[in-house]
């Protein structure tokens, strides 16, 4: 069949008529390999939801997934876990975008850790995280009845993640299995669940820090303002830059005062989230800063430094 | 220079990047780690404060690699890479992605996985111990997953003097053993990856060596360009946002797709004409391959996920038949006799693995016969799939000559297969061992003067003209003093056949099996009776390749277009008038048997 007379013919006037076009620029391949993940995933399963986080990562998700199911709108809802140590920047652009983009979305919180006054100074960073965001993303699930949920985590983040399967499958407890994972060849992922297995989906895996600015920058892909530099009063706490305004534990904020140009590399619960000192104040400046900087996004985040292979031990127990 | 000016330098050169896949294989002994922490170390794609966390001293090299790249917690305890891990680094020219794999044969299914999607190999030899079972190994892997540029990085260079003769002897041997396989562009480099020689700058320890450093060959490596001949589109998901739209999303596997295109949708054959091609980004004249578009079709046709499209005089092959070679990956064996689920595409069906060939000994590449194939193995098997697929070779295509199984009940993935062309119909049908050392089945009953032979009648299940004709043939073949078995449809289905339907695939599949079933028959010297209500050309089809025109004879009463072939008996005149059978016609089915007896 492959080299009939006809065929021949066709591949001469292909040849012809046809200016041989170029290979897809990296970007662009990426791009097209995770709508392929976002359309796989509603495709074979029943009821998918996006876990949106607000931060840079999040935002690029949702364009992907606007731009996998274009003409029509992204056929399920988004997942925001608010541990209400969110900055107020975050939740205002959150329900500003979700309004503007016509955006689904659910929010869940750990309502009874809240109000037992759970906070990582209290129960350690840990077990904060594991009531305020495990807990309540597990619930969040739960209620929803969702088989499969998308997250914005890259390999490029952190040792643990660069063995992460882009479909992630998680027990009926929400565990990982590092040992235990389905291996996943070409584009050919298997989708296949048992009732109460749920699987996390990571269409961003293949991407670095570096791809996601650079693809902001192209589709002018709109940010939360903390992630621009601008003048903050902040205090070294154990070699994290802690910005004083609005912290919401004045009182674990001593020592020297100083005031600084910087932002944030990455978004999480501000007791929990840094700053590095930068005068990038849009995209364009972060790219050309970042061309410079040696260090990796998560070194501000507390949470993954605290004990020898701390990530993926949250990540075992359902952290996402 | 201001901001704006290194932004677009910078995103120029950006802009223009490829993206290649590099695999590599090998063991903390081999310096792989040492190898991959360097690469990124010295492409400047590491971050300080990971770098600060595997600082073992103070000098600019001394460093922990593996800990850099060994990132779960089990494999730092056992001192192993257990897994297949994805690095990045990127140069000005080029983005990479690196997928590192343990090299132990008891990994032989992550290095598959690994190689499954790379541009390019990396294999690693240590120069001190040349090459090993393992080297071989990964070189069959490239191989078998057709990657195309092979890089051999003779590492440890350092610790042999930098010797000339030992690269050499290594290039010598492992060229010979690659020249079996099928490995388009073989190089090699000598290499310390713990010194940096050859890795990102050419090492001045080894000035007999005229080729480039390994970053400097994995950076200009021309990466073959796409298929832009052969339209592959398979259907991924059918978008129906609203009554008005209905369109068709997935990406492009090879070809080209244009607005106006005339293109034909597998499996049904229909052809139309492609109305739009939809993407957020706004319509498109054409789209090349890898893109992802949603396409909009003239006519309005019964199209869904896991059909493919493409051009109408260029066709993928449709088959539930397919060889191929498959790795297993799986904890439990192969089992023959089990359903498994074939992902092809975006097709999934259910399968059964009808053949194993035989499995391949990686290590010195011979073959051997095999009743399963346990984790790591890799095989040749034939499998017939419960519907057609739309398919083309792995060799031909990557994405449309590649599939999962995937275990039904565990579901987990438990093979992956890059299917090959087939072996002839005939060779692969049922094969019939000997009891003796050199007698036949036939020979063994005492019934060496019987040459197969079977009879069919295609006929309505309960036709009285078929009921008769079987009551005749059988009395006159006692006559004869013929051994017989009857075999009727009714009888397949409600056993051998239980699971079959009634379209025209599983008639298909009814027939292959009631041929089969034929075969073991006839090899012991029985003649069989074969009623089975289907046309005559399924029977052209599913059953003479199997048996062999020489050994059947066929009646057809159902009223329909004669087709050629020497063994079909026509009925003629008052065969089968009113009803009745007609000795004539049974004396022409039983002639029919002799020319072929003596031969």
């Amino acid at each position: 069949m492959s080299t009939t007379p006809l065929d021949m013919t066709a591949r001469a006037t292909l040849q012809d008529t046809v200016q041989m076009p170029q290979r897809l620029s990296h970007l662009k391949q990426l791009e097209a390999e995770s709508i392929f993940i976002f359309r796989e995933v509603a495709a074979e399963f029943e009821r998918p939801v996006l876990l949106y986080s607000i931060g840079k990562d999040s935002s690029v998700l949702v364009r992907l997934a606007q731009k996998a199911f274009y003409p029509g709108p992204i056929p399920f809802p988004l997942l925001h876990v608010d541990t209400s140590y969110k900055f107020d920047e975050m939740i205002a652009f959150r329900d500003q975008f979700a309004r503007e983009n016509d955006l689904n979305l659910i929010v869940s919180r750990n309502q009874n850790a809240l109000e037992t006054g759970a906070n990582p100074f209290a129960l350690g960073t840990a077990a904060c995280c594991g009531a305020l965001k495990t807990r309540a993303l597990l619930d969040g699930l739960g209620d929803g009845r969702f088989d499969a949920a998308f997250g914005g985590a890259r390999r490029d983040e952190e040792k643990s993640r660069a063995k992460e399967r882009i479909f992630s499958f998680r027990d009926h407890l929400g565990q990982w299995d590092p040992k235990n994972q389905r291996p996943e060849l070409w584009q050919l992922y298997n989708a296949r669940l048992k009732p109460s297995e749920t699987i996390r989906v990571f269409p961003l895996s293949n991407w670095t820090e570096m791809d996601i600015w650079h693809y902001i920058y192209l589709e002018q892909i709109p940010l939360v303002s903390l992630y621009f530099a601008k003048e903050r009063t902040v205090i070294d706490r154990g070699g994290t830059l802690f910005p004083i305004e609005n912290f919401p534990f004045p009182e674990r904020l001593r020592g020297e005062r100083k005031t600084l140009s910087c932002r944030f590399r990455s978004l999480g619960c501000s007791p929990c989230s840094g700053v590095v000192p930068s005068s990038a104040a849009n995209v364009a400046e972060i790219i050309a800063e970042m061309t410079q900087v040696r260090t990796s996004e998560r070194a501000n985040r507390v949470i993954d430094h605290e004990q020898e292979g701390a990530m993926e031990l949250k990540k075992r127990e359902g952290y996402f | 220079m201001s901001i704006s000016e290194k932004l677009a330098g910078f995103l120029a050169g950006e802009e223009k990047k490829e993206l290649v896949r590099i695999s590599t294989a090998g063991s903390v002994d081999d310096g792989k780690s040492t190898l991959i922490g360097r690469l990124l170390h010295d492409s400047k794609s590491l971050y300080e404060d990971h770098l600060q966390a595997v600082r073992t001293g103070t000098g600019s090299d001394d460093f922990d690699w593996a800990g850099l790249v060994d990132g779960l917690k089990a494999e730092r305890e056992q001192g192993i890479t257990i897994d297949v891990a994805y690095r990045y680094f990127s140069t000005p020219k080029r983005k990479f992605i690196l997928a590192d794999t343990p090299g132990h044969e008891q990994y032989t299914r992550n290095m598959v996985t690994g190689a499954s999607t790379a541009d390019l190999a990396v294999i690693l030899i240590d120069a001190r111990l040349g090459i090993r079972p393992q080297s071989k190994r990964h070189a069959f892997i490239t191989s078998l997953l057709r990657i195309p540029h092979v890089l051999v990085a003779v590492n440890k260079m350092d610790l042999v003097d930098y010797s000339e003769t030992v690269f050499d002897d290594i290039v010598a041997t492992f060229s010979a053993f690659c020249n079996k396989l099928d490995i388009g562009d073989l190089r090699f480099i000598p290499i310390s990856a713990l010194k940096g020689d050859n890795v990102v700058t050419k090492s001045d320890k080894m000035p007999w060596f005229t080729g480039r450093a390994l970053l400097d060959d994995l950076d200009s490596i021309y990466i073959g360009g796409d298929n832009y001949v052969d339209l592959r589109f398979p259907v991924q998901y059918v978008s129906r946002p609203n009554a008005t739209f209905r369109g068709y999303a997935g990406n492009l596997s090879s070809g080209i797709l244009r607005k106006g295109g005339e293109v034909m949708v597998l499996p049904s054959g229909k052809s139309t004409r492609i109305k739009s091609i939809e993407t957020y980004d706004g319509a498109l004249e054409q789209a090349t391959p890898n893109m992802a578009v949603t396409i909009t079709l003239h006519d309005e046709l019964d199209i869904s996920r896991g059909d493919m499209i493409v051009a109408p005089h260029n066709r993928t092959k449709i088959s539930r038949d397919i060889e191929a070679m498959m790795v297993w990956m799986g904890e439990s064996a192969l089992d023959p006799q089990r359903r498994y689920l074939l992902k092809h595409t975006a097709q999934t069906t259910n399968v059964q693995v009808s053949d194993l060939l035989y499995k391949v000994n990686i290590n010195n590449l011979r073959r051997m016969s095999a009743d399963t194939l346990q984790l790591n193995e890799i095989g040749r098997v034939a499998l017939t799939c419960y519907q057609p697929i739309k398919f083309d070779t792995y060799r031909k295509n990557r994405t449309t000559g590649s599939f999962i199984l995937i275990d039904a009940e565990s579901n987990h993935t438990v093979a992956a297969g890059m299917i090959i062309d087939r072996e002839p119909a005939a060779s692969r049908s049922t094969k019939t061992t000997a009891l003796g050392a050199s007698a036949s089945p036939a020979a063994w009953l005492g019934l060496t003067d019987r040459e197969p032979f079977s009879f069919w009648i295609c006929a309505p299940r309960l036709a009285p003209e078929a009921e008769q004709m079987v009551v005749r043939l059988r009395e006159a073949l006692a006559a004869a003093d013929r051994p017989l078995f009857l075999l009727d449809e009714t009888a397949l289905r409600t056993g051998l056949c239980a699971e079959l339907g009634t379209g025209a695939l599983a008639q298909a599949e009814l027939l292959r099996r009631a041929a089969e079933t034929v075969k073991l028959f006839q090899n012991t010297g029985v003649t069989v009776l074969c009623h089975v209500d289907c046309p005559l050309p399924a029977l052209i089809d599913f059953v003479v390749p199997v048996l062999g025109a020489d050994h059947i004879a066929a009646v057809s009463l159902h009223e329909e277009p004669q087709p050629a072939g020497d063994f079909f008996i026509w009925p003629q005149g008052d065969d089968t008038a009113q009803g009745v059978v007609s000795a004539a016609i049974i004396d022409r089915i039983l002639q029919r048997t002799q020319p072929a007896k003596n031969p």
